[in-house]
């Protein structure tokens, strides 16, 4: 029932294009005092949940060491954007290996903590795959993300944190979007039979619940 | 049944009680005696000692454990799908389903992202009230993994002590929002209920009652000869290993990396507060033992501090009746008492979720038990599951 409410709603913009439709945001008076100091600090650490409260909710660009130094090597297709005081790097598919390799090996972003995904149906390239990942030694965090289109693979990155096993995995089941180079991609959460990738935005929940009882119980719908 | 199996048993057709068994479809064993290869056997879903429905194939040599799978998934109830299609206030309840026995942790997790998401703040009191309740709900998750821990490696007396001892603590929450378990305690933007009269009588109470019978159940196990057989130098993991496999929580504290998110980057009002971040050198069973009983008499210190300093005020900060933040997305992160609870939520302006991705603790824990439990025996996988302290709500979503 829910789910019918939720379909045709308009879809959000892509998030690479978010910056226009964040600063149209109602009343930004009401969500925070909208201090103007910040926005001149140069390098801004990462120190989410601290006390200091970024300037307001509108991405900024992201300059930093780290950004400058992979600017001048892969050029326009790295994006750097602050939000809310969380830095992530929005990366092109191509340089996907070479970006998380060199944040794990140069920069220490040791620990992987999520690799995850969303879906946008209305856009050419429909999926967003994000890694959240965390420096112990800088106590840091970054996302990357990249796009990549429906039934397009994306490497691997088991050989570069081991833990990307079954967040993988859990990707591949929810969104369906094939991982080169994993070991073992299979679907984890749902049993191996299961038809369709639930987390996909078109993934038809009233639809999988009356084949459902169709099939194992004769009636026409369980709803 | 294959050809090759039928005609062996077709030499012995004349033997009629073999043709009765036949509708059986018994394969006869290629030989007749046992020999030493490996073994595939497959313990749960239905197991007490997996603490839910965890099916592990594990691959035997003998009693030697060579690997083990992990099938997954019995408990799926789509918690993630389910937020795209409720508003942020309706999903708030779903996340004490997933940690059911710290479901405080997991609300405060979700208020927490979703108040960043808008960019306002609780208010003080109603952090002091969040940490206190938080830190309760450690111990009380804490209290339900010694005694399972223990009756799994066959100490039962903790389970009763520990148990009884519990009750202290849901009988706050019961006092304090109706509910033991999944509480739903917090809400976006502050708390919804303010504290009862005799509400920090009964946590100091709960602080002088407590502090004992922590050192009750040390006494019980700390140096008993059989526990230290069954926990030391079982399921041992660097913490090297441990950071590759995104293990956190007290088994990345036990292998001795001193990270506690509540240190490393504040949330709530844990900043105000002094407390130290228990370590272990060993990185086995016995070391996750001692981390997590030290851990409960840190919460204790927390918790008497706040309880002591807890400011006047409002509990609500100025959140709009319908929750609808601005278009983008943000990564939130707690020090749930299994490690590192994360939510991943994308806006898109609406009063629904875009998505909500959670990062749960036990799910990337639990991918660490095949390299720790290679060469134990049987026994031992037991007790490295409990070690490992796994909600399958959580691990399955």
């Amino acid at each position: 029932m829910a789910e019918e409410v939720k379909t045709p709603a308009p879809l959000p913009p892509p998030e690479g294009e978010k910056k226009p439709a964040a600063e149209e945001r109602p009343a930004p008076a009401s969500a925070a005092p909208a201090k103007p100091a910040p926005p001149a600090k140069p390098a801004p650490p990462a120190k989410p949940a601290a006390p200091a409260k970024p300037a307001g909710p509108v991405p900024m660009p992201w300059t930093s060491p780290l950004v400058e130094k992979y600017r001048s090597q892969y050029g326009s297709g790295l994006d750097a954007q602050t939000y809310l005081g969380q830095n992530y790097l929005a990366v092109d598919r191509s340089l996907i290996p070479d970006i998380l390799r060199l944040l794990r090996d140069e920069e220490q972003f040791d620990y992987c903590v999520d690799i995850t995904a969303a879906h946008y149906p209305k856009r050419e390239k429909q999926f967003d795959v994000v890694w959240i990942l965390y420096s112990f030694p800088r106590n840091e965090r970054v996302r990357v993300k990249t796009q990549i289109a429906d039934g397009a693979s994306i490497p691997s990155s088991v050989s570069i944190w081991a833990t990307a096993n079954w967040l993988e995995r859990e990707v591949y089941d929810m969104f369906g979007i094939q991982f080169d180079g994993h070991p073992d991609l299979k679907r984890i959460l749902l049993p191996d039979g299961w038809k369709g990738h639930p987390l996909r935005k078109d993934y038809g929940i009233l639809q999988q619940d009356q084949e459902w009882v169709q099939i194992n119980l004769g009636i026409e719908s369980g709803q | 049944m294959s050809s090759p199996t039928n005609d062996r048993t077709n030499d012995r057709t004349n033997d009629a009680s073999n043709r009765a068994l036949s509708h059986l479809d018994l394969e006869t064993p290629e030989k007749p005696y046992l020999d030493s290869n490996e073994l595939i056997i497959n313990m749960g879903p239905q197991h007490p000692a997996t603490h839910g429905v965890l099916r592990v194939i594990l691959k035997l040599d003998g009693e030697k454990v060579l690997g083990t799978e992990c099938v997954i998934g019995y408990l799926h109830r789509g918690v993630e799908k389910i937020a795209e299609n409720r508003t942020y206030t309706m999903f708030n309840p779903y996340v004490d389903r997933m940690d059911y026995v710290a479901a405080v942790s997991n609300g405060l997790g979700y208020c927490e992202a979703v108040e960043k998401l808008m960019n306002v703040e609780a208010p003080a009191r109603a952090k002091y009230i969040r940490v206190i309740l938080t830190e309760l709900n450690r111990i009380a998750s804490h209290q339900l993994w010694l005694g399972t821990h223990a009756l799994d490696i066959g100490a039962m007396t903790p389970l009763f002590y520990t148990f009884r001892d519990r009750e202290e603590v849901l009988k706050i929450f019961e006092k304090y929002c109706g509910a033991r378990l999944t509480t739903h305690a917090f809400r976006i933007g502050g708390c919804q209920y303010e504290t009862y009269a005799g509400f920090e009588k009964d946590v100091k109470n709960f602080l002088t009652f407590f502090l004992p019978k922590i050192d009750e159940y040390e006494a019980l196990l700390t140096t008993n000869r059989i526990w230290l057989e069954r926990t030391k130098n079982v399921g041992v993991i660097s913490g090297a290993d441990c950071i590759a496999l995104g293990v956190t929580g007290p088994v990345l504290r036990a292998s001795g990396v001193k990270w506690d998110l509540r240190k490393a980057q504040p949330y709530a009002a844990y900043s105000e507060f002094d407390f130290e971040i228990p370590v272990g050198t060993n990185g086995d069973t016995y070391d996750r033992y001692l981390v997590r009983m030290q851990e409960m008499r840190q919460s204790l210190r927390i918790i008497e501090q706040a309880v002591n300093r807890i400011p006047e005020g409002p509990i609500m900060g100025k959140v709009p009746k319908v929750i609808k933040p601005p278009v983008g997305e943000i990564y939130h992160s707690i020090e749930a008492p299994k490690g590192e609870l994360g939510y991943f939520i994308v806006s898109d302006g609406s009063t629904q979720p875009y998505r909500v991705r959670v990062r749960p603790p036990s799910f990337v824990n639990l991918q660490a038990l095949d390299i720790m439990v290679r060469g134990l025996l049987v026994a031992d996988v037991v007790a490295v599951i409990g070690t490992l302290d796994i909600v399958l709500g959580e691990v399955d979503r």
